[in-house]
């Protein structure tokens, strides 16, 4: 079964069109990249997924259940994990807590006074931790971390409630080009060994052909181009749009002259 | 009714709308530009009235005329304006970058100071003004005598608005102004010289409620209440028609003076809850008041001021613990009488404080009135006893259940709010109890209260009440103590560090924080029941601002990054207070002094001041960290 199938998703600010009868399907196990110039709509298509934003009309069917118009958190329960494009973590708290605050949740305990939370899921979260390459600061307070290891952190997180879809909202932003590759290709290979699908939006041009299986290309809340990263490389109103018309004969020049 | 009842009734309404909007103009652009909340507002206001009925009856010897009245107020405006100016320069650009908390409490330091200042200076008793020459007369509107100098005060708030508006839209300070009230860092970024520009508001601010208090001489004898009276109402206007606008001070002051005026027919006891309930329908539905913005930085991911990292008891921790449950024990067979009266205000102290941080330090829900909860429990507890004669047991075990009722009904507004509307709505639910036990006499004794509320039989020795007291402070102690420590107060603490993260990982901030609330009401509820006990009787200073403020400071000094630290605050607060207000006659002066010392100083507390020399140390030890 499809993972995610989104359909005539619609949605309008006063009289800005930010997302109009946005479609795409994407698999389990499949990364699937939204790209588009700032304003083209891949925040609110994002965010009508996760919740966060009521579609005016359309479908979000998540392995088979429409969830459009459901609150964030009924659609995390439904195996909706997330990463956002500023970092998002508990600062008072350790690594190892961060992962466990969102294993507390999952198994429904956070009204819980009976036990200390320091022990709760600690093995757990350390896998998860083990999984993302941040085991060995298990216990260190979160806000002292690199900024790319929060971002690791912050995937573990999001992995802890076994989340089935992956809503990753820039994943590399602010972070250094060797952190970003790595941070993409361990996101790719846990969601192929996972069979996790990852829906993400992105500035980094490398990371996207690097690493998505397909590439939706949105301008003015319309998807222009959809396809394999080779196919939308090729489209020419793609790089019209990114390049301008002088972008692009400058691109060729380029080309020609380093060949 | 009658359409001329009406038309005077809406006009007596106008005349007090002028003058709250006098004054909540200058509160609300003074916040505009420098994101404080200023407190000692209200004392401004005061100083204004003192300062006119000094000034004005020495200038109407020389002249009886109009002029020379207002000459007098414009004069006391002015000098209210430059106290301000000075205000600033000593105190508040020392906390523009300090936690709202933080400068809430400086500002009611100086308060306090004023307070006793006045006092000093002035005397307690209440001075009755000269009226207006030339505005004595009454007008007749519709066969009705309605006041000429009411006439003149609704004139002096179109006047105040439309000089206001000139100023904002005409001249180089009004523009900066507004400038910084919708980005205060790109007006510092363009290069406007900000020390004048803060400067200047703060003294157009004071002026503002300077002429506010000297305009009200003819109309109420001044005396030393004025400032908290009127700073609660014009919180109401500002927050109502959204911080830092001008435009909504006017239509809120406009909407409040003409809900006084006809709520007044209709629950003459009650005008001012209506006020703040007012107030708490438009913060749920505009959570920034009616013309507010949110503000820029809302949102942003800073280190929450409060508990940072809960460690276990370690072994030196639990010995201390240990000797101090063992002490407290031993209090009675050591204590006299006098130390073990002292001990079980401690102990309920302790307990209230402890509430009052596992709301601020874990949940970063800043109370304002916290004890309106620790009132609530009081007035339970010792209403039940008097007026529906019951035993002391039942009694202390309603008392929680009562105040976490009242704190589950109003935090389900307050948890939806966040930073400084939160404080304020806190403080404003606190005044609703507050009124309510003051004006209704016939069931709460008002300003007396109620006296004789005593302990059943077997616990009338003071030293058994002490032991009581003992086992459920701390049993109460304990549970929130583990609660901080459970997977609950984790969730707490990560919705207040990250209320979006806490969200996408399924967690119901909403519902959290709610409870959080509860549960802290309910336990300073025991703590107010345990109190009134001890005292044998109940009045309205348990719910009054002092005491909220009070039970802040109790947190600050212990630390407020700590988990017992609080409990410490509470002991040492109050054994500071008991041996010295009796010593003097400026304990508040003293007060507001500390407080302000504090905030500057040491805000963490004791403990926070420790570890931020062990910062500083490990920050000179890496200069390259240091530097960047």
């Amino acid at each position: 079964m499809t993972l995610l199938a989104v359909s005539g998703l619609n949605k309008r600010f006063g009289g800005v069109v930010a997302a109009r009868d946005v479609a795409f399907a994407l698999q389990a196990g499949e990364l699937l990249a939204i790209i588009g110039p700032n304003g083209a709509g891949k925040s609110t298509t994002f965010n009508m997924v996760g919740g966060q934003l009521r579609p005016d009309s359309g479908q979000v069917m998540l392995a088979g259940e429409n969830v459009a118009g459901l609150a964030p958190r009924a659609i995390w329960r439904r195996g909706v994990g997330g990463t956002f494009q500023i970092a998002q973590t508990c600062v008072s708290m350790r690594v190892a807590e961060n992962v466990q605050m969102a294993l507390i949740s999952w198994h429904g305990r956070i009204f819980s006074f009976r036990s200390r939370a320091e022990t709760l899921y600690r093995p757990e979260a350390l896998d998860l931790l083990d999984l993302v390459g941040m085991r060995g600061d298990a216990d260190r307070p979160v806000r002292e971390l690199a900024y790319g290891d929060v971002k690791r952190v912050e995937l573990a997180v999001a992995l802890a409630s076994q989340p089935k879809l992956l809503l990753m909202d820039e994943p590399t932003a602010g972070m250094a080009p060797k952190e970003r590759a790595q941070l993409m290709e361990l996101t790719a290979s846990i969601a192929r060994e996972r069979q996790i699908g990852v829906l993400f939006t992105e500035h980094d041009m490398d990371a996207v052909f690097a690493h998505a299986d397909t590439i939706l290309v949105l301008v003015r809340g319309e998807i222009i181009a959809a396809g394999k990263p080779d196919d939308v490389r090729a489209n020419a109103r793609v790089k019209q749009v990114y390049l301008g018309d002088m972008g692009v004969e400058a691109a060729m020049r380029a080309r020609r002259g380093r060949a | 009714m009658d359409p001329a009842f009406i038309v005077i009734q809406s006009l007596s309404g106008l005349a007090s709308a002028s003058s709250l909007f006098i004054i909540a103009s200058g509160l609300t652009i003074v916040f505009g530009v420098t994101r404080i909340v200023n407190f000692a507002h209200g004392s401004l206001y005061m100083l204004g009235a003192y300062l006119a009925v000094t000034i004005v009856p020495m200038l109407l010897e020389v002249d009886r005329s109009l002029p020379m009245f207002l000459l007098g107020v414009l004069l006391s405006a002015l000098i209210v304006g430059v106290i301000g100016a000075a205000m600033e320069i000593i105190l508040l650009r020392r906390i523009y970058h300090v936690p709202e908390l933080f400068q809430l409490l400086a500002t009611f330091g100086v308060v306090l100071i004023v307070q006793d200042l006045v006092i000093k200076l002035w005397g307690a008793v209440e001075i009755p003004g000269p009226r207006a020459p030339s505005l004595r007369h009454g007008v007749f509107i519709f066969d009705q005598r309605f006041p000429a100098y009411e006439l003149f005060l609704i004139g002096m708030g179109l006047v105040v608005l439309g000089l206001l508006w000139l100023l904002m839209q005409k001249t180089r300070f009004g523009v900066l102004i507004r400038a910084a009230t919708q980005d205060r860092e790109m007006v510092a970024a363009l290069g406007v010289n900000q020390a004048w520009l803060f400067t200047g508001t703060l003294f157009l601010g004071a002026f503002l409620a300077g002429l506010g208090g000297a305009l009200q001489i003819p109309r109420v004898a001044v005396n030393t209440q004025m400032d908290i009276s009127i700073i609660t109402e014009v919180f109401v206007v500002t927050v109502i028609g959204g911080m830092g606008s001008v435009a909504g001070a006017f239509v809120a002051a406009l909407i409040i003076g003409q809900l006084q005026a006809f709520g007044i027919l209709i629950f003459p006891k009650i005008t001012l809850v209506l006020v703040f309930l007012l107030m708490a329908v438009v913060l749920v539905i505009k959570p920034w008041g009616l013309f507010g913005k949110p503000d820029a930085a809302a949102g942003r991911a800073i280190l929450p001021e409060g508990i940072l990292s809960l460690k276990r008891f370690g072994r030196i921790d639990t010995i201390i613990a240990g000797i101090a449950i063992a002490v407290l024990i031993a209090l009675p067979v050591f204590g006299d009488n006098y130390m073990v009266k002292v001990g079980i205000e401690v102990l309920v102290l302790a307990l209230a404080a402890f509430s009052l941080q596992f709301l601020i330090g874990v949940g970063g829900i800043v109370s304002f009135g916290h004890a309106a909860y620790f009132g609530l429990g009081a007035y339970a507890a010792g209403l039940l006893v008097t007026r529906g004669g019951m035993a002391m047991e039942p009694a202390l075990l309603l008392a929680p259940l009562v105040a976490g009722g009242f704190a589950a009904l109003f935090g389900f507004f307050i948890v939806r709010l966040s930073g400084i509307y939160l404080a304020m709505l806190t403080l404003a639910f606190a005044q609703i109890v507050y009124a309510v036990c003051f004006q209704w006499v016939a069931f709460t004794g008002g300003d007396n209260g109620v006296v004789g509320v005593w302990p059943s039989a077997w616990a009338s020795s003071r030293q058994v009440y002490y032991y009581l007291v003992l086992a459920m402070t701390l049993a109460a102690i304990i549970m929130l103590r583990h609660a901080i420590y459970a997977p609950f107060g984790y969730g707490l603490r990560a919705a207040r560090d990250s209320a979006i993260r806490a969200d996408a990982i399924g967690m119901d901030v909403g519902r959290i924080r709610w409870f959080a609330f509860t549960l802290s009401g309910a336990a300073a509820g025991l703590a107010g029941g345990l109190y009134s006990f001890s005292k044998g009787s109940i009045d309205p200073t348990m719910i009054s601002i002092p005491m909220s403020v009070d039970f802040l400071v109790m947190v600050l000094v212990g630390g407020i990054q700590t988990v017992i630290g609080p409990v410490v605050g509470a002991a040492a607060f109050h054994s500071v207070k008991d041996f010295f207000m009796p010593l003097t006659d400026f304990w508040r002066l003293f007060l507001g002094l500390s407080i302000i010392i504090m905030v500057l100083v040491f805000p963490r507390g004791i403990a926070g001041a420790t570890s931020a020399l062990v910062d500083r140390k490990r920050t000179t030890a890496a200069p390259v960290e240091a530097a960047t």
